[in-house]
């Protein structure tokens, strides 16, 4: 019992011992959308966040959308609209909450939700088709969220 | 829609004729039932490239008609306790050229919709006495592609009413349901953005009326089980088996969504 409790407080406080307070996928605050607050509390990284947008790994944002700044990425999709111009056209913390949950800014588009982790049908374990066991994350880290953010406000006409 | 987008990937405006002499209808008016969200469905073959599409014109090219050239000697095999073959009860495979566009459809004694796989293992188990066969497995899809091909060009036409018709409600039902952490449905990628590139692939409308297909990608006929699997994988879902009810009331749903385009299986996609 007392291990339990330990460990609980332990998981909810690690982030802060790192030095800055994560947010949760549950408990993250949209307003219109927009998320305006950090969700790692550190500053993103504009070109790990080029290399999660391009990487079929990673963000795959290129399955459905162009960007004419990753050139060099073969098979560019058309579901979405270019992010040519993203950071001109968006703030900080609506790309944010696009990324986070775009389905809050843009009620039912095809677009995944990158930062959430409940409220599923039939979730799997990755691509294996089987069921999500106790792995299941976001399909992005904070971290890697905002890295995300800061790479798209670098996208300028 | 995608139609209105003018995307540079749009289908292809050509004419699928095979071996120079069997036009298949390959676009068409949308059947009643779904001319609500498409004015005509489409073959996938239009979604392909100029030399898959010219691979299936073809007998001699479709990789695919070896097996149904090994289904064929299957078919006039004797096997089971019965020691009968298919063409003992059915006489010439070329005779069923009626069958395939009518499945999945009502089965009165088993009281559901069967799949011709089922019906083909129906057969197999309680008229030869031998046993079934893997609902994905060789011997099923060379089977469905022999029934396949002799009834190339002729309509699909399932029945979506009567007894079958609550199956092919829930069917529908799974159809637009997003599934999985990427929370997709299959009109998501088919209905909404068919026409359009999802990273390297050319999104078709998910027809069926081609099936058995026979894949570049992984050289083999493919049933339409194993494809909706692998869509459903794709969304990042637990998926359904092969021949679970799920699937097959998803294929009466997708097949009805192609009636009227031509039965073209075996097919030839990458
Ligand atoms: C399965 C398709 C899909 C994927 C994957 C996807 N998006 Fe989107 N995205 C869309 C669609 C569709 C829209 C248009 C919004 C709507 O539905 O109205 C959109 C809109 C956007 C917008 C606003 C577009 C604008 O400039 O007006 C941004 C920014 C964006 N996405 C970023 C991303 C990023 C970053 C990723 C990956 C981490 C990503 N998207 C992955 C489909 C997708
Ligand atoms: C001993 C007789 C017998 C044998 C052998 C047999 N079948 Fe059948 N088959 C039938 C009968 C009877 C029906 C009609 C059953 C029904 O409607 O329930 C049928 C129905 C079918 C149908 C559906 C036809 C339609 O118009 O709906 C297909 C397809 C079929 N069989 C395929 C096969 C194949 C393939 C084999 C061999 C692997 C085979 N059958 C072997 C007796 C046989
Ligand atoms: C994330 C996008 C996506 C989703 C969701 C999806 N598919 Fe697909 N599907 C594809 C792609 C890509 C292909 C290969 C290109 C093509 O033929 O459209 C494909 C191919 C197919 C084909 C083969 C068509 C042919 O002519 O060979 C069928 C059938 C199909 N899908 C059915 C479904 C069904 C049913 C669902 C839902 C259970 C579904 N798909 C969900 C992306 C998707």
């Amino acid at each position: 019992m007392r291990v339990s409790i330990i460990t609980t407080i332990a998981a909810a406080v690690s982030a802060t011992a790192l030095g800055a307070a994560e947010i949760a996928p549950t408990a993250v605050s949209f307003e219109d959308g927009t998320v305006s607050q950090s969700l790692s509390g550190v500053a993103g990284d504009p070109a790990s966040g080029s290399e999660i947008v391009g990487s079929k790994k990673l963000g795959n944002c290129i399955a459905c959308h162009q960007v004419s700044d990753l050139a060099d990425v073969p098979f560019q999709g058309e579901i979405g609209p270019s992010l040519d111009g993203a950071g001109e056209r968006w703030t900080e913390a609506e790309l944010r909450g696009i990324v986070a949950n775009a389905k809050i800014m843009f009620e039912d588009t095809m677009m995944p939700s990158f930062y959430k982790t409940e409220g599923f049908i039939r979730p799997g374990n990755a691509y294996t088709g089987e069921a999500a066991d106790d792995t299941f994350g976001p399909l992005l880290t904070a971290q890697q969220i905002e890295d995300v953010v800061a790479y798209l406000s670098t996208l300028k006409e | 829609g995608s139609m209105a987008s003018g995307a540079m990937a749009d289908p292809v405006d050509d004419t699928l004729i095979i071996n120079e002499e069997l036009t298949i209808v390959t676009r068409t008016a949308a059947p009643a039932h779904v001319a609500d969200v498409l004015d005509e469905v489409m073959s996938g073959w239009l979604f392909r490239g100029t030399e898959t599409r010219a691979m299936q014109a073809d007998d001699f090219d479709n990789p695919g008609m070896i097996f149904v050239e090994q289904a064929e000697d299957v078919w006039n095999t004797a096997d089971g306790s019965e020691g009968k073959s298919c063409a003992d009860c059915h006489g010439a495979s070329s005779d069923m050229s009626d069958v395939r566009p009518t499945f999945p459809k009502w089965n009165d004694a088993a009281e559901k919709v069967f799949t011709l796989e089922m019906q083909i293992n129906d057969c197999r188990e309680n008229r030869m006495g031998a046993e079934k066969w893997k609902y994905t497995g060789g011997d099923i899809v060379n089977m469905t592609a022999l029934l396949a091909s002799v009834s190339r060009g002729k309509p699909v036409n399932v029945a979506i009413d009567g007894p079958a018709q609550s199956t092919w409600e829930d069917g529908k039902e799974l159809y637009y349901t997003r599934t999985g952490q990427l929370e997709l449905s299959c009109a998501n990628c088919h209905e909404d953005s068919y026409g359009k590139m999802i990273r390297a692939d050319h999104l078709s409308q998910g027809q069926i009326n081609g099936f058995p297909t026979y894949r570049l990608k992984n050289t083999k006929l493919n049933s339409a089980h194993a494809r909706f699997k692998g869509c459903v994988r794709d969304t990042r879902a637990e998926t359904y088996s092969p021949g679970s009810p799920e699937f097959v009331a998803l294929e009466l749903y997708v097949a009805s969504r192609g009636n009227g385009l031509s039965v073209e299986g075996p097919s030839v996609r990458n």
